[in-house]
Formats: C-alpha cells, structure tokens, sequence
C-alpha cells in the first residue's frame, strides 16, 4: 500500500538537525530541541509501526518514479521495528548528552551530528533500494566520523583511524558488490532483485557477489575475523557517543545481513554452512577477548562481538524458529548495550575510572544505582526472565531442531562466557571493597554537577532499563512482533509484491 | 599576489561571476549546470576577491559568516522535498507552477531544491578556504 508518509523518520530527523544547525552557538537552546524532537521522532516511530502492523507493508516511490526505477521506501514490520528501537535508543542517547558531553564539543555541533547520524540510520532502515542503502551507509559513517573524532583527544583519534580505515573498506567492498550486482541483473530495487537474482544461470558469480556483500557487512557489523577494529575504537569516544555506536551502528549491519540474505540471496548449503561457523567463531573470539580486558568499555565492546555472533548464527539456520531467535536478540541487544555503554559513562563520572581492578565499592556506597545497572546486565547474561533468555531459548531451540548440536555448544559457551565476564565485572566493580582513588583534575565528578545534569543521566538509563525489562517480562507481545518478522523475511512474496504491486494479472 | 591589475580586476570580476553563477543555477533542470556547480562558481569570485584583497575586506564584503548559509540552503531544500507531502504526493516529487514567468521560465519545486543546494556549497566551500587561510 502506498503511503507517502513513512519518509517522516528520515526528514525529521534532518529537519531537527538543520534547526539545531540555526542555534549553532547556543549550547542550552541545542539541548532543549534535541529533547523535543527526540521525543517527537519517538512519537513518529510508533505511529509508523501502528501504522504497519494494522495495514501491512507501506511503501513510498520518492518522486513518484514508480518501482523498479526509482528510489522505493519500503516500511514492513521489521523495517518499523528497527526505526523504533533507533527512536528509543535515539532519545536516550540524546537526553544523557545533555548531561555528559562537555560543552567544548557542543560546540562543534555534536547535536547536529548526532541527528544526522540517526537520520542515516533510519533511512537505512527504511530504504528499498540497494543502492540507496549504500548512500545511507555512507551519512552513517560520515557522520560517525566527525563524532568519534570531536573533542580530538589523543586516544580518540588513534581509534577514529582504524575505525575509518576498515569502513571505508568495508564501503568500497559493498559498493563493487552492488556494481557486479546491477551488472548480473540490471536492476537495484531489492525486490526485484529477489526476482532477477533467482533467475540468473551463473550460480558461480551470484555466490561470489553474495561473499562480497558479506565481508562488505561483516566487516560493519563485525563479525569474524573482521571485528577487530571495533574494541580497538568504541572505548575511545566519549560514552555517550559509544553507547549509540554499541547500540546500533553494528545492528545496522546486521539489519542489512539480515535483509539482504533473505530477500537477494537465499542462503544455499555452503552459505549457512560458511555463516554458522563465521557465528560460531565470532562467539568464541568475541567472548574470548572479553575476558581479558580490564577496561570496562573494552569488555562491553568484546561482549558486542560476541553476541552478534548469536544473530548471525540465526541467520545461518535460516529456519523461521531461529530467525525469530535472531530477531527477538537483535530488539534485545540494542537496547541492553546502548544501556552498557551509558552505565560505563555514569560510572566514570562517580569514579572517575574505567578499569574495573581499580573500582570497587559501588553498592555500599550506591545502593540504588547498582540494582538499576543490574538489570542490563543480568539481562545481558540471560537470567530468567529478563530478556536475553528469550532469544537465546529460541535460538538453542532453533538449532536442535535442525541437529546443529555443534552450535547450541557454542551458544551455550557464549552464554557461559558472558556469565563469567559479567560475573567478574560485578564482583570487581560493585562487591569489592573500594579503593582510594586519586582525584583527577580533568573529570567532572557527578557529585560536581548540577542536578538537572545528574537527572539527564539517569533517567535514560531507568528508561532503557524499563525497555529491558518490559522485553523480558512482556515477552510475549516481542515474540508475537518477531515472529512475524521471521514470517515475513523467510517468505518475502509481500514484500515484493507491495513493491512492485500485483504481478499475478501478467501471464 | 596583490599585484594592482588582478586587485583592479576581482572588483569587477566579483559581480560578474556571481551574475554568471546565478545563470548556472536557473539553467540548470535540462540542461548543464545547476545549484552544486553555480556554488561552486560564486564561491570562487569570493576566493578570488579574498586573494587580491586579503580575507578581512572579503569578510566585511559578505557582512556575516557563510557557514550561515549552510542551515538557510538546508532549509529551503528540505521544504521543497517535503512540500508534495502537503499535498499528499511522495516526497521529492516535482511540483510546477502553470505558467512560465518571464526571464526564469518554468518554475517548480525543483528549483528551490537547487537554490538550497546553491547556499549549501557556497557555505560549505568558503567556510573551509576561510579556515584554512585563517590557519595559514
């Protein structure tokens, strides 16, 4: 159905970064429509899944050419689901900047940015067209630039380098993918790609693109052996900026695996053969790796290579069970380790460290606090009911339905890893007894700062915590919500036909 | 390079070349030309200008900083993208007046977009030459 309305995520987006752009000097003004809008933009997020899961699929031809020529918006479920979880972790990044960044980097236009990049998300999200999805990738990463580079400490511009190197990579790779693509089927609308991709007779060079897109993806949402500039880079910006890095700059890679091996390329034997154990060793290596770290950022950072793992791995299975799995984890993930990273920003304002053998002490002292962050990280770990435990159940049950017993090894191992990490991150930094710590000069402890600035810090992290827990607890609308997503990316005749409309009258 | 020739011949190349880049710009929908290459020509006659009479005199000439200009053209092309969906069309669609007007001739949407595009660039580029040379 034709709906020119689902663009709203998008435009809005941009125009509150243009109004942003007017109050350019005014660092208060910027804060207070960055709230607003984030609100707003919350708002649009919900009518427009409303919208969807009442009507079903939503399509807009932006400019009126009419599909397979021009640029298709497409909002299914999964497409509004994506633009939903972006709007909440959008709103929670965006009210915990204005109480952590300084205003030296506001003023080098970081709300801006900020929209800019979560405008980039949501066109990514909502794009129908394959090489528009590159142009998306592109606002993303331009715009993760500039914010992981603001404030251009030392450290922050050793890890831009590596974090703008295997992008920029990774761009280039799916742009000649896109390029071999267009060449085989003459087309870039993803659903009638799924139709010419089908019908092509040189199987070799489908495979071959199909690696290309995923290495191009892998390297985004890093999965083995292309994560390793993800700890290298995320501990190093400021833990706002983090949190919305950790939170969905590596799902939209995913979102893309995920959308593109369901709709372009179905995965024949060797393809999930290949994905299972790329998840299987992403598991591994990102657990692995998590353990060994005793900067608190560089841990949460292994712990999201670790569970992309988890997605991909549903992904592999390709079956309808597990992409529920997959899905229910990937809704999980988002909001949990936007939370992670938030709750390392508000521990290092309390203590003005990372390092986890050097904190101690924070429930005694904060009582409260720690069962807040409790919550996401117990639900990290999977702890029934929290929401972990649901998408790991499907995925495990995903995977003996179709004798992968190798892999439910390796998801119980992740899980296992996580349990330890997590176990030994809360010993360390909450039951230990605290050490004195030397006062730095540089850092503006919390106690210091006004309460309005302390409440801005909080507040998104009790709401992403309620998000959590409503997940857990509430699972079963989020299964009901995954599940037909899986339904519909497993069987992608709606899409297609909502794209290019009814094809049953042709002979 | 403050030779008397070139500082004599910026001041009537100023106007000339921004004259010359608003030509660009309306030609631009059918044929070559358009708001990112218009920009880019009326960016270069302040280049120009600012290198025969030093960045001060250009500064004073424009009166306000042209990084101003880059939320103004972002404006009007995301009203002139947005403005079909009032109408119910998608967006971006083009929307043209029925009657030519004179001199421009055909008027739609589209060049409003442009126009927008037009102030983007040239607020980008001089926003980067004045901070390098600045820097300099």
């Amino acid at each position: 159905m034709n709906n020119p309305y689902i663009i709203l995520p998008v435009i809005f987006q941009l125009f509150t970064a243009v109004l942003l752009l007017f109050f350019w000097f005014r660092v208060n003004a910027q804060r207070l429509i960055t709230i607003i809008c984030s609100l707003v933009s919350l708002g649009i997020a919900i009518w427009l899944l409303k919208e969807v899961y009442q009507n079903g699929i939503l399509t807009m031809q932006a400019g009126g050419w009419k599909a397979p020529f021009g640029i298709t918006f497409v909002a299914d479920v999964f497409s509004a689901t994506m633009v939903l979880l972006t709007a909440i972790a959008g709103m929670a990044v965006a009210v915990f900047s204005t109480g952590s960044i300084r205003n030296a980097r506001l003023k080098f236009g970081y709300f801006p940015i900020l929209n800019f990049l979560l405008m980039g998300l949501n066109g990514a999200f909502l794009t129908g067209d394959i090489f528009n999805l590159y142009v998306w990738f592109e606002i993303i990463i331009i715009a993760s630039f500039v914010l992981i580079t603001i404030g251009g400490e030392k450290a922050q511009i050793e890890g831009a380098i590596k974090y703008v190197t295997m992008n920029l990579l990774a761009s280039a790779i799916f742009l000649t993918a896109i390029a071999i693509l267009y060449g085989l089927a003459g087309s870039l609308n993803m659903a009638d790609l799924s139709e010419q991709v089908a019908q092509i007779e040189n199987r070799g060079l489908v495979n071959v693109v199909a690696i290309l897109f995923l290495v191009g993806f892998g390297i985004k949402s890093a999965i083995f052996p292309l994560y390793f500039w993800l700890p290298a880079s995320y501990h190093t910006p400021p833990p706002a900026i983090s949190a919305i890095f950790g939170g969905l700059l590596t799902k939209v890679g995913v979102y893309a695996l995920l959308r593109i091996f369901t709709l372009i390329f179905v995965p024949d034997a060797f393809l999930s053969n290949l994905l299972i154990v790329l998840a299987a060793m992403t598991i591994l290596s990102g657990g692995l790796g998590a353990i060994l770290q005793v900067n608190m950022r560089k841990i949460f950072s292994y712990l999201i290579v670790c569970h992309i793992g988890f997605m991909i791995a549903g992904l592999g299975i390709y079956t309808e069970l597990a992409l529920v799995g997959a899905i229910f984890y990937l809704i999980h993930d988002i909001i949990v380790k936007t939370n992670l990273f938030l709750i390392s920003g508000l521990i290092f304002k309390l203590k003005g460290t990372l390092n986890i053998e050097k904190l101690g002490g924070i429930y005694k002292k904060y009582p409260k606090f720690s069962l807040l962050m409790a919550i996401p990280l117990f639900s990290l770990v999977g702890i029934p009911p929290l929401s972990g435990f649901w998408a790991k159940l499907f995925l495990i049950q995903g995977s003996y339905l179709e004798g992968q017993y190798t892999l439910i090894g390796f998801i119980l191992l992740g899980s296992f890893l996580t349990l330890w990490v997590i176990a030994k991150l809360w010993s360390e930094v909450f039951w230990k007894d605290a050490k004195d710590l030397p006062k730095k000069i540089n850092v503006k402890y919390f106690k210091e700062l006004k309460p309005l600035k302390q409440w801005a810090m909080v507040i998104p992290i009790v709401l992403l915590a309620a998000t959590s827990l409503y997940i857990g607890l509430a699972a079963e609308h989020i299964i009901l919500l995954s599940k037909q997503i899986a339904a519909e990316l497993i069987n992608p005749s709606a899409y297609i036909e909502a794209v290019l409309g009814s094809k049953t009258t042709t002979p | 390079m403050k030779t008397i020739i070139f500082k004599t011949a910026s001041t009537y190349l100023l106007p000339l070349l921004v004259l010359f880049s608003v030509f660009i710009l309306l030609r631009g929908h059918y044929l070559p030309g358009g708001g990112f290459v218009g920009g880019l020509i009326a960016s270069i006659a302040f280049v120009i200008h600012s290198f025969a009479n030093g960045l001060e005199q250009t500064k004073s000439l424009i009166k306000f900083h042209p990084g101003f200009l880059m939320p103004i053209g972002l404006c009007i092309a995301l009203l002139s993208g947005a403005a079909p969906l009032l109408v119910g069309q998608s967006f971006m669609t083009g929307l043209w007046f029925e009657d030519p007007l004179p001199v421009i001739g055909m008027v739609g949407s589209a060049l409003f977009f442009d126009t927008g595009v037009y102030l983007v660039v040239i607020g980008v580029t001089l926003t980067i030459i004045f901070t390098i040379s600045e820097t300099l």
